[in-house]
């Protein structure tokens, strides 16, 4: 499989007064043609921002991207202007976001803002570009899709605003699609509506997925691989069957056995100890190190570096220099 | 649902009163609808319609739904930040339902309640200590030394420093807040302690602290808990019991590991083969998708809510409200199909 996009060294700095905070801090990884990768972690690993910066849409001011490369079909899209970046966004890449209620423009028709999309990237007339977002809206599932297109948005629930977000962010045959918690804020039957669907889609169109959550059973569903963020920086990254069945990184091992199964029962749950650190307050050594039971003095002091530990799997950890870890 | 009826359906209850904590018979809570200049009423939203269980004293009860299906309502009834429209709640052999303020102050003590968001339940204009305080200076209990010592005692029991108790809340973590959250809920020993979506605000490996944490305090101080929920996997975790809300409406009561194994509930079934896999290699049973969404509970439809969703819908599901019956000791279902 071809490489889609690469990202090398990735850091989004949020500036205020007197501080820097290194919320993306130095992220590598590539997601290749036709696979979803997902991009795990919890609040503050900076997994969001992680994505805003591929999409060029750091919040402003404040944030900025000071490093880095994020190379797309063979450009680097930092070094785009505004201009060239509009071409990008939702033609190339389109993104879905979190929240179904608030990102779409609530005083505009369902039907102007799919047509909208279409009629900027490829130059549709007003007729096409409505024929098109039909055809869009009975691919995700509205069957009476001429009604739903000069509906407003309050008029629909969580779970088709959401479709209406996919069959937009569809629309132009994007080669990445980035999904940041597009489930998140759906009832579990829902969800599960939306997950068949996004399975059925990325194969339908062949597009590469960036899927951003904390929930791992949304990765178990979904994903191919999957990248492991904490405190800014990738700990782990790895196939996902990997990851269940004997994951590297402590907080990955930590993460994994926190979550409640529905196929065994234990008395309690294994946790990780401690808060997830700000980034104001980040660790001077490895992130993890204030929560890390194989805590080390070295861990104090170094930052240990993403290594390949097995072919195909990266691990952040020095426990694996130590030979400890199995 | 009558007493008789109860009675007949309920037979574990009716064999077995003592260790029942609280009993909610035929809960409902209509919202008034109002629309027009001069405010008239022009309908009902029904959250709670004719909701029945018990909890048994020192279990833990999930009450589980989508969103709208009126699990919150059900808690925030049974503690009376709502007054219920009608039905019996009856705590330790006294029906709150009808009293007034004044005679539910002692009950006050004994039901404890935690929210879900941990940003907005606590005041940011008090330090810690003051907010658990407070309800030792409502209900006048101890001298000011032994209320700071019982202060520093609770932080401890959570897992946090009792030199913390000068600070305010925004001071702490989502996790931390939330764990001031149960320290309040427990100030005055309560009896049942009503958990609101306690968990479902937090990261994960913070959910898990605070789960453990909620296990610990149940097995040290006889609790016993609501657990209202929506994440199915937490709710398997904590509970003995469980609740299957629907719509304002109870669909299947059981324990849970009938719940999981032999769920009867077209409804249940459903919301069960919905959950993510829980590893990526598991072989997925089949999973049923409901179609459409949930509908508007100011316009339920009519005979049993869940008819318009409902793989197995008959003709007989568009007249008539299904009962919740007990279908095998202790397992209670409302649905035609087993009739």
């Amino acid at each position: 499989m071809s490489t889609l996009l690469q990202v090398k060294n990735l850091k989004t700095h949020f500036f205020s007064k007197n501080k820097v905070l290194p919320v993306v801090d130095g992220v590598d990884f590539e997601v290749k043609k036709g696979e979803t990768l997902a991009i795990v972690g919890e609040s503050g690993s900076g997994k969001s921002i992680t994505s805003l910066s591929i999409m060029g849409l750091v919040p402003k001011p404040g944030g900025k991207t000071v490093d880095g490369e994020i190379i797309f079909d063979g450009t680097d899209l930092l070094q785009l202007s505004e201009n060239e970046m509009f071409k990008v966004r939702g033609n190339e890449i389109a993104m879905i976001f979190q929240e179904p209620m608030t990102s779409l423009n609530p005083v505009l028709t369902i039907g102007e803002q799919i047509t909208e999309v279409l009629i900027y990237h490829k130059k549709m007339s007003k007729k096409e570009a409505r024929q098109k977002a039909v055809e869009l809206l009975k691919i995700v599932g509205f069957a009476r899709a001429e009604e739903i297109l000069d509906d407003y948005p309050h008029r629909l629930s969580g779970g088709m605003r959401q479709r209406v977000m996919i069959a937009m962010a569809m629309s132009c045959d994007p080669k990445l699609l980035i999904a940041d918690e597009p489930t998140t804020a759906l009832d579990v039957t829902v969800q599960a509506q939306i997950l068949e669907l996004m399975k059925e889609l990325s194969e339908k169109f062949d597009s590469s997925i960036i899927l951003i959550t904390h929930d791992l059973g949304v990765v178990a569903e979904l994903a191919d691989r999957v990248i492991v963020m904490y405190g800014g920086q990738v700990v782990e990254e790895t196939g996902i069957v990997e990851l269940f069945d004997n994951p590297l990184h402590p907080y990955s091992k930590g993460l994994l056995g926190s979550v409640p199964k529905l196929d065994e029962e234990k008395e309690r749950l294994s946790s990780i100890g401690g808060n997830v650190p700000s980034p104001d307050n980040f660790p001077k050594g490895c992130r993890f190190v204030t929560r890390c039971e194989h805590a080390m003095e070295k861990c104090l002091t170094e930052q240990p570096e993403l290594k390949e530990i097995y072919p195909g799997r990266k691990s952040r950890c020095f426990l694996h220099d130590e030979g400890g870890n199995e | 649902m009558t007493v008789e009826t109860l009675a007949k359906n309920q037979p574990s209850v009716k064999n077995d009163k003592s260790d029942i904590l609280l009993e909610v018979n035929g809960l409902k809570k209509y919202f008034p609808v109002k629309a027009g200049i001069l405010q008239k009423t022009v309908g009902h939203v029904k959250a709670v319609d004719d909701v029945s269980f018990f909890i048994k004293k020192g279990e833990t009860f999930g009450l589980v739904g989508e969103s709208g299906c009126g699990k919150s309502t059900t808690g925030r009834t049974i503690i009376r930040l709502y007054e219920p429209t009608e039905g019996e709640i009856i705590f330790d052999g006294q029906d709150l339902s009808g009293l007034k303020e004044k005679q539910l102050k002692p009950y006050r003590k004994d039901i404890q309640m935690v929210f879900q968001d941990p940003f907005s339940s606590l005041n940011p204009r008090k330090t810690v200590g003051t907010i658990l305080e407070e309800p030792f200076r409502v209900h006048n209990l101890y001298s000011k030394a032994e209320r700071k010592e019982r202060v520093e005692h609770l932080l401890d029991r959570v897992g946090l420093m009792p030199q913390l108790r000068d600070r305010y809340p925004h001071e702490f973590s989502g996790g931390q807040r939330q764990r001031i959250g149960i320290a309040r809920a427990l100030t005055l020993n309560p009896k049942l302690i009503i958990g609101d979506e306690p968990v479902s605000a937090l990261d994960v490996s913070i959910q898990s602290q605070v789960l453990n944490i909620m296990n610990d305090l149940q097995k040290e101080f006889g609790l016993t808990y609501l657990f209202i929920a929506h994440d199915l996997a937490v709710v398997k975790h904590i509970s003995d019991r469980i609740g299957v809300m629907y719509l304002g409406r109870m669909m299947e009561v059981t324990d849970k590991r009938t719940l999981y194994s032999n769920p009867l509930h077209p409804y249940t079934q459903a919301l069960l083969s919905a959950i993510p896999k829980s590893h990526p290699s598991e072989v997925k049973r089949e999973r049923i998708i409901l179609k459409g969404d949930v509908p508007s509970p100011s316009n339920p439809p009519k005979g049993c809510v869940f008819h318009t969703r409902c793989p197995q819908a008959m003709d007989h599901c568009k007249e008539v409200v299904p009962e919740l019956k007990e279908l095998e000791p202790g397992h209670f279902v409302a649905c035609h199909l087993y009739n």
